[in-house]
């Protein structure tokens, strides 16, 4: 049975109960919708968030960084610096110091951009949305898409030899070897610091992901079934790139852009041409870019958007042709 | 209470750094202390300090928070601690 299953009867016994909307009226579907699936994901949110406090508590990225410097991988480098961007929660405000950090550990260019790759794309909150929101297989086929992403567009790069492409300040920078001290806690105040962080995180993104689901809601609501499918088709090729393209220029954080996404997919867009448009929103953003270019010569940042763009376009066609 | 400590919000000048640095501010009034948040937005400091991630919240040099902006609590707990 499905575990949600209470929560739908209490948006049900709401909107159709208390508000007496119409079953198949536009607002009444609507706010059921929104209804629903906004208790649904905070409540997953919540869950989640917990869990990622721990994980953050006990694995800063300065220990998977020391972690990725201290041997030589042959390559499995890749592999793991994807992993780790999946894990670890980002923000734009880091790609900076981590982007110097890593080099300046030692870890290859390319080891970090897969790392740079794949951050942005999945975060604990976009796994939670993705599952709440199209189920668990997609979710996984996502998570695996983005960590390939990662290794191939950073073993690409790597290969271009592309180091001199970096601004020449950041192999100067040489780094005190402290890092932030966990403190001993006791178990039970423990629980209660990660239990605080996520539920301060849950706070802070309910805001934008209400409004995605409301956008999300709206789309549902009022827009027909199948409204989309006369203008994008799977069998039009130009729709992957060209959605790849027209997301270069917007930028928003990957929890407003799914709920959005599920709903135009309901509504006869691709899966494929979504996700590739949300991938390029999340991933190929301008200002993303702006902040890279203080770190990355014109030439590298052009090299970096071009690989990860072929890629997302890739992960779209494939989408498209083996999903549903 | 030792004056000579100082404490710094590191950041690369996103907002959430701006918070983090505007919530320190407030907490450092709010506990009576008499020291001058300092906001350095040389992203070379925050990597010379061993951190990778933005922001920072340095006491004596020394990263106690990194990555992500806390409640004004939380804040004020860690100044607290360190700072007797």
């Amino acid at each position: 049975m499905d575990i949600f299953y209470p929560l739908q009867l209490l948006s049900d016994w709401l909107v159709y109960g208390i508000f007496n909307l119409g079953k198949v009226s536009h607002l009444g579907t609507s706010l059921n919708f929104f209804i629903y699936d906004s208790l649904k994901i905070i409540f997953l949110l919540l869950v989640i968030n917990y869990f990622m406090a721990i994980i953050r508590y006990y694995l800063s990225v300065e220990k998977l960084r020391d972690f990725l410097a201290s041997r030589k991988w042959y390559g499995l480098d890749y592999l793991l610096s994807s992993i780790f961007g999946t894990i670890t929660p980002f923000c734009s405000c880091s790609s900076i110091p981590l982007f110097i950090g890593f080099l300046e550990a030692g870890i290859p260019l390319g080891v970090t951009l897969s790392f740079l790759i794949t951050s942005p794309l999945v975060n604990q909150v976009a796994v939670v949305l993705f599952a709440g929101l199209f189920g668990w297989k997609i979710t996984i086929l996502y998570v695996i898409s983005a960590m390939i992403l990662g290794v191939t567009g950073g073993f690409i790069l790597g290969k271009l030899n592309l180091e001199k492409q970096v601004a020449d300040y950041v192999w100067q920078i040489r780094s005190k070897k402290s890092k932030a001290v966990n403190k001993k806690e006791s178990l039970r105040k423990l629980v209660k610091i990660f239990w605080q962080e996520g539920f301060s995180l849950t706070k802070k993104i309910t805001p934008y992901v209400l409004l995605g689901i409301a956008v999300g809601a709206l789309i549902h609501g009022y827009i027909p079934a199948g409204f989309f499918e006369k203008y994008i088709t799977v069998e039009n090729l130009f729709a992957v790139p060209i959605a790849t393209i027209v997301a270069v220029p917007m930028y928003a954080n990957v929890v407003g852009v799914i709920p959005i996404m599920q709903s135009l997919v309901e509504k006869g867009i691709p899966i494929g041409t979504a996700l590739a448009f949300m991938m390029a929103v999340v991933g190929l953003s301008l200002p993303e870019a702006l902040i890279l270019k203080r770190v990355m010569k014109i030439k590298l940042l052009v090299y970096f958007f071009g690989v990860t763009a072929i890629n997302i376009i890739i992960i779209g066609y494939l989408f498209n042709l083996f999903v549903k | 209470m030792n004056k000579e400590i100082k404490i710094q919000v590191l950041g690369s000048g996103c907002s959430t750094c701006k918070k983090l640095f505007e919530l320190t501010k407030q907490a450092v009034n709010e506990l009576n202390l008499r020291i001058e948040v300092e906001y350095i937005t040389d992203i070379q400091k925050i990597v010379e300090m061993g951190v990778i991630s933005s922001p920072v919240l340095a006491i004596g040099g020394k990263p106690v928070i990194a990555g992500l902006s806390p409640d004004i609590k939380k804040i004020k707990e860690t100044i607290k601690e360190i700072i007797k």
